[in-house]
């Protein structure tokens, strides 16, 4: 938020770009607290959902919808069953399989490497399946193949899953990606920006949170955030969304999500220390080998002046239903009032022209 | 799994009683043969959408676009032909002024999710929010319309009504076009991308609604200007319409197919035919009046096409990533920097 003619003009910095201090850009005093974030390192993920679990109850949100002809709600999406974030939905869990034929594990789209399923991956023993390894020279020491029993396949991996979990069979590879999603609580929030009850607001936390009592559902924030977090829902008619458990901040505790998580996936923290703590953990996994991983949404520079809740990924965002380069819309809000503005002034134009010399009755 | 070629699923996760809002059917996934453009590269997740699709009524709003043009340019009609001398072209214009924003108002409040807090969108004035602006600009337009309208119907205080006609007629044109800020500043990326073509079409959907009701209403000798500003209308409208598909480029496809594409075809049919039939048939009664018809039937057709372009474009996955890429490919060319995305400039 900024002063009317700044937005007008677009001479705010407040719009779009680097902004180290949003809360005191939001009209808070320089005493509040530092701004708060999520870390999700999606290379620990281990699918649980216990974050969804958890948010759901500590936040009391309900039921997303399920009918009853369709009572299980089977995406046929892997094990996701949730589908996407929304109003009912403030963490979910994507899953993808990547599955493909043996030998094919080199660079993948985009030309980027992806490490998937690095050669000499060790083949699986156990189980009692019958099948031979399909590499007898490089299997692994561990179970003894005469003694049928659960491996742990982790730590066969040659990096501890850095890679995504992964599954091995005779014909195919399959490389499992999980991230739990979650409210990016934008630097520049366009879901805030176009609100126009002031529902959404800058919390001292340095995170976006929707007041239900003044909320009156007009939803122009759903189609204004970039990444498809918030939604407007039907029940009640207002706009709900991750507040990153505002209650729960206010009492000093963590929100629940990464309260729940059982890997460390989620981290909670300042913001400052989560982004150091992810630039380490970056260079580590580069440095054993993990050419794919990618920070998303650490960038300051980027299109939405950085995410207050960001991401370790193992692919591209897209492959998880982020979008690549998201941008704030109001960044090109100052234009757009110009043409508009000059647009009307061309109108009234037009109108007078339109009496010009056409004769007094 | 990650490609554009898989069927997407319904929307299992939200809420909604049924997808009508959303566009039942554009929610599904784009079979290969609809692409236009090769994305081959092109992932997504199952093929869902990224953004979410505006929750706006449909045909509410594309219906209060069309009436808040319509009034906008009303009012300039209502002033200017009082100040002409053109008793009917006033009158025809002072109360489409009024029912306009009137009616306007009431789509306005019953898209809402919540009605009754209609109110709370004059707790602040927000610039970065066009709704919250468009609001200040609808509710003094819509008193000074109503009031304009209210003493030209009872025939008292005329010098009172002649003065709020003319607020009402300045602040008309303003009315006309923030509504295509109010699409284009979403992430929707037909609207967003289209922030430059998008209030001239709407400037020019207003004249040709504003001028078709001045057809419909005047009589003969008081309707010239109204045929010229409806012509002109329909003009820009056509020719910016055209400009705004061909400059969006793969994000222009949505104005081609489905509901949206059909609705377009019919609404430049609307205008064209409108347009000749004011140029042609001005002069009698029975011509003049279904040329307006058709000039405003087209400017709505406008309306209800943007919008549902708007929806496809939101549900389809292509025109995220797409465009983004593109971008980060052409942000990485002129910065020399290696493939890397710039995320890991960090590492
Ligand atoms: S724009 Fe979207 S991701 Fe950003 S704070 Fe708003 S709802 Fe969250
Ligand atoms: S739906 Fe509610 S939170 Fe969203 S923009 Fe409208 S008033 Fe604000």
């Amino acid at each position: 938020m900024t002063n009317l003619f700044d937005a007008f003009t677009g001479t705010a910095n407040s719009l779009s770009g680097p902004l180290p201090d949003p809360q005191t850009d939001a009209g808070w005093s320089d005493a509040h607290p530092k701004r708060v974030g999520f870390f999700t390192d999606t290379s620990v993920c281990i699918g649980c959902k216990a974050c969804e679990v958890a948010c759901k109850e500590w936040n009391l949100v309900p039921d997303d919808g399920t009918d009853a002809s369709d009572l299980y709600r089977l995406t046929g999406m892997s094990y996701d069953n949730t589908g996407d974030l929304g109003a009912s939905s403030w963490r979910h869990v994507a899953f993808i399989e990547d599955v493909r034929p043996h030998g094919t594990a080199t660079p993948a789209h985009g030309g980027q490497e992806t490490g998937f399923l690095p050669a000499g991956l060790p083949a699986v023993h156990g189980g009692g399946n019958g099948h031979t390894p399909r590499d007898a020279a490089s299997a692994p020491p561990g179970p003894d193949p005469a003694q049928p029993g659960t491996v742990d396949l982790l730590a066969l991996l040659p990096d501890g899953g850095a890679h995504g979990q992964q599954t091995p069979d005779d014909e195919r590879d399959v490389r499992w990606l999980m991230s739990s999603d979650v409210c990016k609580h934008c630097t520049h929030a366009g879901c805030l920006d176009v609100c126009p009850t002031g529902a959404l607001f800058r919390t001292e936390f340095g995170t976006v949170v929707v007041q239900d009592d003044i909320c009156n559902g007009c939803g122009y924030c759903v189609p204004s955030c970039p990444y498809g977090v918030i939604d407007v829902r039907e029940s009640d008619g207002g706009a709900h969304k991750c507040t990153l458990c505002y209650d729960r901040l206010g009492e000093g505790l963590e929100p629940a999500c990464a309260k729940a998580c059982p890997t460390n996936s989620i981290q909670f923290g300042d913001l400052d220390e989560l982004q150091a703590a992810a630039d380490a953990r970056l260079a580590e996994l580069h440095g054993r080998g993990v050419h794919e991983a990618r920070l998303y949404g650490r960038d300051p520079d980027d299109g939405v002046g950085g995410d207050g809740a960001f991401f370790l990924l193992l692919d591209e965002p897209e492959v998880y239903g982020m979008p690549p380069d998201p941008i704030v819309t109001t960044r090109d809000l100052p234009e757009m009032w110009r043409n508009a503005a000059l647009t009307a002034v061309g109108l009234g134009a037009a109108l007078v022209a339109a009496f010009w010399k056409g004769g007094r009755r | 799994m990650t490609d554009a070629n898989t069927e997407m699923p319904e929307r299992f996760g939200h809420d909604r009683g049924d997808d009508r809002d959303r566009g039942s059917g554009k929610r599904r996934g784009r079979k290969g043969e609809q692409l236009q453009v090769p994305e081959a590269d092109f992932r997504s997740y199952y093929g869902r959408p990224i953004i979410k699709a505006p929750v706006w009524k449909n045909p509410d709003v594309p219906l209060y676009l069309f009436l808040g043009g319509l009034a906008g340019t009303s009012a300039g009609l209502g002033a200017l032909g009082a100040a002409t001398g053109r008793p009917t072209l006033r009158r025809t214009g002072r109360l489409a002024a009024a029912g306009g924003a009137v009616g306007g108002t009431a789509f306005l409040v019953h898209d809402l999710h919540r009605p009754s807090r209609f109110l709370h969108m004059l707790r602040v004035l927000k610039p970065t929010s066009p709704l919250s602006v468009g609001t200040w600009i609808l509710s003094p337009f819509a008193t000074f319309a109503a009031a304009t309208a209210a003493s030209e119907v009872t025939g008292l205080v005329r010098r009172a009504g002649d003065a709020s006609g003319v607020v009402a007629a300045v602040i008309g044109p303003a009315l006309a076009t923030y509504t295509a800020v109010l699409f284009s500043n979403t992430a929707v990326p037909t609207w967003h991308e289209a922030h430059r073509e998008l209030p001239i079409v709407f400037a020019g959907s207003a004249a040709a609604a504003g001028g078709g009701m001045g057809l419909v209403g005047s009589s003969v000798r008081d309707n010239l200007p109204a045929a010229r500003l409806a012509v002109g209308g329909a003009a820009v409208e056509l020719v910016a319409g055209e400009v705004m598909e061909r400059r969006l480029g793969l994000l222009g496809d949505v104005y081609g197919k489905g509901r949206a594409g059909v609705l377009m075809k019919a609404s430049k049919a609307c205008l064209a035919a409108g347009a000749v039939g004011a140029v042609l048939g001005r002069r009698r009664r029975w011509s003049a009046a279904l040329s307006g018809l058709a000039l405003m039937a087209g400017s709505a057709l406008t309306r209800f096409g943007v919008f549902d372009a708007g929806i496809a474009s939101a549900n389809d996955p292509a025109h995220i990533v797409v465009p983004q890429r593109e971008r980060i490919r052409a942000r990485q060319a002129t910065n020399q920097v290696d493939t890397a995305p710039s995320d890991r400039a960090f590492a």
